[in-house]
């Protein structure tokens, strides 16, 4: 039986880990590698790295890493950030990723969706969505959830489908960082219209929250960040917990 | 002697090198056919569609170098795609002819489960073999594919994983194997099927 997926997701700065720390910015958290190791025993399926490296230059810092945790990480990981040309896309496959995650780019330029997975195939293409409640429905945001881009959710991720994405990166604004639960609600609409997989984020905040995400939800794999950072759980738990309500892990 | 991992084109080949590198099994990256002869096991990779794969390995010339090492007894391990491109042919967008290795065809899931089938799946052997050994029966594998085998001989099956239906994850037809999900992308049990690949003579 497949298995449901529990993805730890590392923010990326200038080749460093870094974590937020409320009011005063970004603290640096370690070497990728090193957290990926820990992630990789307690035994997540797969790994996110979100470059927020904020100049071009050090880019090539992610590169690096990617090559790095390619040599010694023998588990599926996507490298998001910054990625906006076939050719990004393709830097970044070389050096290892599976997968490359686009936000905002593929709403400036939905073809690099169609493109992106003529190219690379639509295993290689995550498209990431950024969503928040509007009323009755759900809008798509853009730059790290600030700019509404005008599209509705739902639309969008039947887009994103039809140009051949291979997987949903579906983050709630409302509920990131809330520590309250995933939007169970967009997630098991966006899911259950959909025939590609759908990862739930953003919220995540207790274990009956992943549990809630992968049943209600309907989602087919939950992304953290926070909880694993700080040490709330490690992913073990989390799946232990899940096994022990009969959904399937590894 | 070194294990040949065939590079025509399709898809990122340096994971698998690094899964080889990691565990000191010598291996090269090879883009000829008249290279492939130097080698004692051949692997052969593959990500994408079925067609393009399989015109890219005839546009290279190397099939015939490959049906003619397979013939020589040499072993021989499709993944991924790779491993779709041994049966005799593939409704991927048309009907394709594959290399004809294992006899079977190549179909789309069609049920109303969510394609890709993207994540960890177990594996069920159903046959001992010098490719399993030492891993545990039901052990988790990392597969991402929309298209699978569907065997004309049941003899073929090594290992068979369940997805809506049962589908063969593992075959093997004489020296030739065949592997649906990425062993390269599987952890532990991956890196210890493509070590006991690594030790199986010709």
């Amino acid at each position: 039986m497949l298995t449901k997926r529990i993805i730890p997701c590392l923010d990326i700065k200038d080749g460093r880990v870094v974590k937020g720390v409320s009011f005063t910015g970004l603290k640096d958290a370690g070497d990728p590698v090193e957290l990926a190791r820990r992630y990789n025993e307690q035994s997540a399926d797969e790994l996110v790295f979100l470059d927020i490296t904020a100049s071009h230059e050090n880019r090539k810092l992610t590169l690096d890493l990617s090559a790095r945790l390619a040599r010694e990480l023998f588990i599926p990981f996507t490298i998001g950030g910054g990625i906006s040309t076939l050719d990004d896309i393709h830097r970044i496959v070389t050096a290892g990723a599976d997968k490359i995650s686009i936000n905002t780019a593929a709403i400036q330029n939905p073809d690099l969706i169609s493109q992106g997975a003529k190219r690379f195939g639509s295993q290689c293409i995550v498209v990431a969505m950024d969503v928040k409640r509007e009323g009755d429905h759900w809008g798509v945001y853009t730059h790290g959830g600030r700019k509404p881009a005008g599209l509705n959710a739902e639309t969008w991720a039947k887009e994103v489908q039809e140009r051949g994405a291979g997987e949903i990166l579906l983050t709630s604004m409302d509920q990131d960082g809330q520590k309250t639960g995933f939007d169970l609600e967009i997630t098991s609409r966006i899911s259950g219209a959909l025939s590609i997989p759908v990862i739930a984020s953003g919220g995540g905040g207790t274990l009956e929250h992943f549990h809630q995400a992968l049943t209600i939800g309907k989602a087919d794999a939950v992304l953290a960040a926070s909880v694993f950072h700080y040490g709330t759980y490690t992913v073990s738990q989390v799946k232990e917990y899940l096994r022990e309500r009969g959904v399937p892990v590894r | 002697m070194p294990t040949a991992i065939i590079d025509y084109n399709v898809g990122n080949l340096g994971n698998l090198k690094n899964a080889l590198d990691a565990q000191n099994i010598p291996n090269t990256i090879v883009r000829r056919p008249e290279e492939l002869r130097g080698y004692a096991r051949i692997i052969l990779p593959g990500v994408g569609a079925f067609a393009p794969a399989v015109d890219h390995l005839r546009q290279a010339e190397l099939e015939a170098a490959v049906l003619e090492r397979v013939g020589a007894g040499v072993p021989f391990l499709g993944v991924c795609v790779g491993m779709q491109l041994l049966f005799d042919q593939s409704e991927e967008d048309g009907l394709h002819r594959g290399l004809g290795l294992v006899p079977g065809r190549v179909v789309r899931f069609s049920h109303g489960l969510k394609i890709p089938h993207i994540g960890w799946n177990a594996v069920a052997f159903r046959q001992e073999d010098p490719l399993l050994a030492g891993i545990a029966d039901g052990s988790h594998f990392y597969f991402v594919h929309s298209y699978h085998g569907v065997l004309a001989d049941p003899a073929c099956l090594l290992g068979e994983t369940h997805y809506g239906i049962p589908f063969p994850a593992i075959v093997r037809r004489g020296n030739v194997w065949g592997v649906q999900f990425h062993p390269e992308k599987s952890q532990n049990p991956g890196l210890r099927l493509l070590k006991n690949f690594s030790e199986i003579q010709g």
